[in-house]
């Protein structure tokens, strides 16, 4: 009893779950000195993330892949269009987003491979984790990955095309974007990842559903490095807001169904 | 001394249990109960559902039907309480090659709450044969480290419930002479321990109950102390020559 006693008072979870099962309880129990309690849910986002972070700051999988991928996609647009003017600012901001998307469904595809090969998920999965905090986790590190590859790639791009890129408007954007791209990325790469042809059918998957963000980063790109009033870029902004947070919210909800086997 | 396990009735109670991947029954109806502190081996041969029912009871999948509980709780209710009972030793040994033996064990460790993670790291790897390569990389382990590495990490939080299967994977024979005190040594009280194995000589020799699954049916269950090895082998060969 005193064991049992014991048990509830460390790990509270559990001593609730047996005084709900009532006379259908047969085992006294003592859980083991070691857990102590659920660790909180930000503790195993944090976990996860310094796990995902240290090992790519190590491998460099998934950032030189990222980066490499980028540049040549900026490079091939800088020569194979002679930008200048008007047309500048029609295309630019597409060849920009372009190159983030591409080059961030690599990392994308990349990150969640990582735990597909040692089936190092069904470890995460066997850790008494909440499956939000692994998507939390997951979408964290990718926005980081795709993050740091635009703040490479930005300058680069306004090496090579001339536009003034480096501005708190154009960074709202990369941002809000980003975060639309990553948080669908994430549950779409956790799908792929469980398909025979994985590589092709992240794209396949992913592109319908970010659409939306595609269109109104680049629209909003353009608007402000043509230098329209916030009054005209704000709709867009706004689609980019309203995305993030209905896909963010859908994400986290629906990721444990797409991770449970 | 890993600390107080210590269940007084089922730690393990599957009813009825079946796994269907579309039209193949990788588990049909299997009925198992294992008490507190109880070791229990499954024999079978490949493709008999041994893996399958190991990861239905450690909740990674979702049975198609019947009933489970683990130290009284249903899984799909109580999850996360049941996770932290349970440790699982598999062929695969869900480590990160690119951190640290250390660094492995302390991301489990935080995914677990253990407490004292650092001291409990130390002991655990002195329990595996592995303090001297802390600091290196899994990549740069043998398999079998890897394997010694893996029952490190299994049972970190000192779980009451042990999942095996095939654990004895990658390990030489002196790993596998070792393995019973790898896994138990730290308990101050006996863990309940399920084990998959086609090893029948290492399975014998550490389970009190040895147990047939073959086409995902539980054709045959033997306590120790009913039979001799020589009379199971030749029962079990009889039924994994039937299964294959």
């Amino acid at each position: 009893m005193r064991a049992f006693r014991r048990s509830i008072d460390v790990t509270p979870g559990l001593g609730r779950s047996f005084v709900a099962m009532g006379d259908g309880l047969t085992a006294a129990i003592s859980i083991s000195r070691a857990a102590v309690g659920p660790p909180s849910f930000f503790r195993q986002v944090g976990a996860i993330l310094w796990k995902d972070l240290a090992v790519e700051l190590r491998t460099k999988d998934i950032l030189s892949s990222m980066l490499v991928f980028g540049l040549i996609v900026l490079v091939i647009f800088n020569f194979a269009f002679e930008l200048r003017g008007e047309n500048l600012i029609l295309v630019a901001p597409g060849v920009l987003w372009v190159a983030f998307v591409f080059a961030g469904i690599l990392g994308l595809g990349r990150s969640m491979a990582q735990e597909k090969e040692r089936s190092s998920m069904e470890g995460l999965l066997l850790c008494p984790v909440d499956r939000g905090a692994i998507f939390v986790a997951k979408m964290l590190g990718n926005l980081i990955f795709i993050v740091i590859l635009e703040a490479i790639t930005l300058p680069i791009f306004a090496a090579f095309f001339n536009l003034p890129v480096l501005t708190p408007g154009v960074g709202l954007i990369v941002v809000l974007g980003t975060l639309g791209f990553a948080s669908v990325g994430t549950l779409f790469a956790a799908i792929a990842i469980n398909t025979r042809a994985r590589e092709v059918m992240l794209p396949i998957l992913l592109f319908p559903i970010i659409v939306p963000v595609i269109i109104a980063s680049v629209k909003a790109t353009a608007f402000v490095l043509d230098g329209k009033p916030w009054a005209e870029i704000w709709p867009w902004v706004n689609l980019l807001i309203a995305f993030d947070v209905i896909f963010l919210a859908v994400c986290f909800v629906t990721f444990e169904y797409v991770i449970g086997e | 001394m890993i600390g107080a396990q210590g269940f007084k009735g089922k730690s393990i109670q599957a009813s009825l249990l079946a796994k269907s991947f579309g039209s193949i029954h990788a588990l049909r109806e299997v009925n198992l109960e294992v008490g507190a502190g109880e070791k229990v081996a499954i024999f079978g041969p490949n493709g008999s559902g041994k893996t399958t029912l190991i990861k239905v009871m450690a909740t990674i999948m979702r049975p198609s039907s019947g009933r489970l509980h683990i130290a009284g709780m249903n899984p799909g209710e109580n999850g996360h309480d049941v996770r932290r009972l349970i440790g699982v030793v598999s062929h695969n040994t869900y480590l990160y090659d690119d951190l640290a033996v250390e660094e492995n064990l302390a991301f489990y460790g935080r995914m677990y709450g253990v407490e004292n993670v650092k001291a409990r790291i130390t002991n655990g790897l002195r329990r595996v044969g592995l303090e001297r390569r802390s600091r290196d990389r899994v990549r740069t382990l043998s398999r079998g480290m890897q394997q010694r590495l893996s029952i490190a990490r299994a049972t970190l939080h000192e779980p009451p419930i042990l999942l095996l299967d095939e654990p004895d994977t990658g390990l030489d024979e002196a790993g596998q002479a070792q393995l019973w005190e790898m896994l138990t040594s730290g308990y101050a009280d006996e863990p309940t321990v399920v084990m998959t194995t086609h090893n029948l000589k290492l399975g014998m020799s550490l389970c009190s109950r040895w147990t047939v699954l073959v086409d995902g049916e539980i054709v045959s269950e033997v306590a120790k102390e009913n039979s001799s090895s020589e009379s199971f082998q030749a029962l079990y060969r009889r039924y994994a020559g039937a299964g294959t």
